[in-house]
């Protein structure tokens, strides 16, 4: 059985001007880690805060954990953890502090569940008399994570957990997520811009304008997309990237990294003929080659569409 | 209700953490009790007179040396004529010109009569009312000795004594002082409460709390508690400091006066809880928060006698709870009363209270 199961979720705001979520529908499997991946302000933070109970959806409905996210929200409420976007803990209150409150309200202790925390909290446990506020970004999410596990939830829920977070504390924060899957064998639903972090979950949903482009393994999404994608360098990319989009047989292009990833009509061009092209165009240096599709690029085809 | 007891310690964690409250606590009873009843005074002193002496005689001079030497008045200048001492008057140097007549001991020998004029500015009308009270008083009481030594038969049949009840020296502080603790409390733990839950909103605590099973009666009660200690702590600071500096001491009981500010605290912190919920940041519970003290305070009767405003007023006024807590507490102080005597104070401020901390609650949203 699902551990969370959401059936046609909408909602709107500024009564129903601003559509935030449209017709929203997955599942999630117990020990999944399941990865919702998009843009800013494309409803990820408003999906969070129905499964979390904390808005009501206008239509649609949503089971967490065997409960109903309307009827039986007090129940969801002890068995989730959540883990908002915005650092949310008492800044004037010490990291001790702050995992004891969120213990003691719900009902437990720091030593009770210590063993869910150990390999977290461990490494701000020498900063633990310091104030919450006064601790780096990298030492306040893993707080946060601690407090968010604190009373050994069933689901975890966690917003955008690793923005503006630096790339080393990115990998070790998805390290800690993987051990979390691997011994408790709890559930992760987690939010993220970064298309980089997909391949570490287990499902993910693409979602743009309040809808889920589409719902499948990282491999699954990647198996499934059937354009010629190839990578174009020269020495001038700025151009490169308006040429692209002029010549016939390309059908789309875009930066990504170092290069330009380019969907092809191969059809209608070659390598060759392309490189023939950008050189009567005044590129230099031109560096064509077939590419494997990432997420980012199966996400830019699937947006068009 | 068990997560209560951590919710307190959080809070009043919070509370003495932040540097600014606590000395706060202390300071502002310590203002209102001290300092402003010495310059929110009702009582005139030191008005700056003018007077043109027309007469030049012994019984005139005696007249301005009267006048002079009564506490509240200064002599500001011995003006030749009407002209120099208006010029005066209208640069605000003088507040009354008094002009004894030509011929003032002539004609009070003669026909046992004569003129003074006084001229009053009325620009601040307490001033010039209160002002030309004394100075009719004085100028009588000349009058009186006048007519005694010469064993003249000049009219002086009554001579009225009044005996000020409750408060024999007309001193403001005692009556002041009660109206201005209650004005403390709204300061602070009506404010404090107004900007607590808002903040929670701002800093985005509010959103890990509401996952939690904390349930909204606890989460209330435990921002309302935390105010309620302090505030009573205030009245007791209040209450010594008035004692010791003022030497003003409840005429009542003083188990009465805790009682009606248990239920007052309640009332203004459960108002403060409500704005906050109410608020989608500090700014907006500041500016309405605000809004309702100017006017609570200034339709308290604690500047005006409420009996001396327009009667649709009056009525407006029972919506002010600080009226009843103002009237209560002058009450207390000053005459003494009893429970049964303050039951109509007693009760409004009850059922404010019911209906003032079930907002409070009611309001506060979970979810939405």
């Amino acid at each position: 059985m699902s551990i969370i199961s959401v059936r046609n979720i909408s909602k709107a705001y500024n009564k129903g001007k601003t559509v935030a979520l449209q017709d929203v529908s997955f599942n999630v499997e117990p020990g999944e880690i399941f990865g919702i991946i998009g843009p800013d302000g494309s409803g990820k933070t408003s999906l969070f805060r129905i499964l979390t109970t904390l808005i009501l959806a206008d239509s649609g409905s949503a089971v967490v954990d065997g409960y109903d996210v309307v009827k039986d929200y007090k129940c969801i409420r002890q068995h989730i953890g959540y883990m908002p976007g915005r650092f949310s803990l008492y800044q004037d209150m010490t990291v001790e502090e702050n995992l004891s409150f969120f213990a003691t309200v719900f009902n437990t202790s720091i030593e009770e569940n210590y063993h869910l925390i150990e390999d977290i909290y461990r490494q701000i446990e020498p900063f633990k008399k310091r104030k919450a506020g006064k601790l780096s970004g990298g030492m306040k999410q893993k707080l946060a994570l601690s407090c968010a596990l604190i009373h050994a939830p069933h689901v975890l829920f966690l917003d955008e957990p690793t923005t503006g977070v630096d790339p080393v504390s990115r990998k070790e924060f998805w390290e800690m997520l993987q051990k979390l899957k691997r011994n408790f064998h709890l559930s992760i639903v987690v939010s993220t811009p970064y298309m980089d972090e997909a391949t570490q979950c287990d499902c993910i949903a693409l979602i743009q304008n309040g809808r889920f482009l589409t719902i499948d393994s990282p491999q699954g999404i990647i198996d499934d997309y059937t354009e010629t994608l190839w990578a174009v360098r020269s020495d001038r990319m700025h151009k490169l990237l308006t040429d692209l989009r002029d010549i016939k047989g390309i059908k789309s292009a875009f930066a990504f990294g170092e290069e330009h990833h380019v969907t092809v009509d191969a059809s209608v061009i070659t390598m060759e003929a392309l490189t023939q092209v950008l050189q009567e165009e005044g590129h230099q240096d031109i560096h064509v080659e077939k590419v494997k599709p990432s997420i980012e690029d199966c996400f830019m085809n699937l947006q068009k569409g | 209700m068990k997560a209560l007891r951590y919710l307190l310690v959080k809070e009043y964690k919070q509370m003495f953490r932040n540097y600014l409250l606590p000395f706060f606590f202390v300071v502002l009873p310590f203002a209102m009790v001290n300092v402003v009843p010495r310059i929110a005074t009702q009582e005139i002193k030191n008005l700056n007179l003018a007077i043109i002496d027309c007469d030049h005689s012994t019984l005139s001079a005696r007249l301005m040396q009267k006048v002079s030497a009564s506490e509240y008045f200064n002599l500001f200048a011995v003006c030749d004529n009407y002209n120099q001492a208006y010029d005066l008057l209208q640069r605000g140097d003088v507040d009354f010109i008094i002009t004894i007549e030509n011929e003032f001991e002539r004609n009070l020998y003669r026909t046992g009569g004569a003129e003074v004029m006084v001229t009053v500015n009325a620009v601040n009308g307490m001033k010039g009312g209160l002002g030309n009270g004394y100075l009719t008083q004085i100028v009588m009481q000349y009058a009186g000795e006048l007519s005694a030594e010469n064993g003249t038969s000049v009219k002086h049949p009554v001579s009225v004594e009044p005996r000020y009840l409750f408060n024999p020296g007309i001193d403001y502080k005692p009556y002041m002082i009660p109206a201005l603790m209650s004005m403390t409390l709204v300061l602070l733990v009506g404010f404090l409460p107004a900007l607590n839950v808002v903040g929670e909103k701002e800093r985005g605590t509010i959103e890990q709390i509401n996952v939690t099973p904390v349930g909204r009666i606890e989460f209330i009660l435990s921002k309302m508690i935390p105010y309620w200690t302090v505030g009573l702590f205030i009245v007791a600071f209040s209450m010594i400091l008035a004692w010791k500096i003022h030497g003003v001491v409840p005429a009542g009981s003083i188990p009465l006066i805790f009682l009606f500010n248990i239920v007052y605290i309640f009332v203004i912190s459960s108002l403060g809880l409500t704005v906050s919920n109410y608020s989608e940041n500090m700014r907006q519970a500041a500016i309405v928060m605000f809004f309702f003290v100017v006017i609570f305070v200034l339709t308290s009767g604690l500047i005006s006698p409420l009996s001396s405003m327009p009667d649709w007023a009056q009525e407006a006024t029972r919506l002010n709870p600080l009226r009843y807590i103002i009237a209560a507490m002058r009450d207390i102080y000053l005459k003494g009363s009893t429970f049964p005597q303050l039951i109509s104070q007693f009760i409004p401020l009850c059922i404010y209270g019911i209906v003032a901390g079930v907002w409070a609650v009611v309001s506060f949203q979970k979810n939405s």
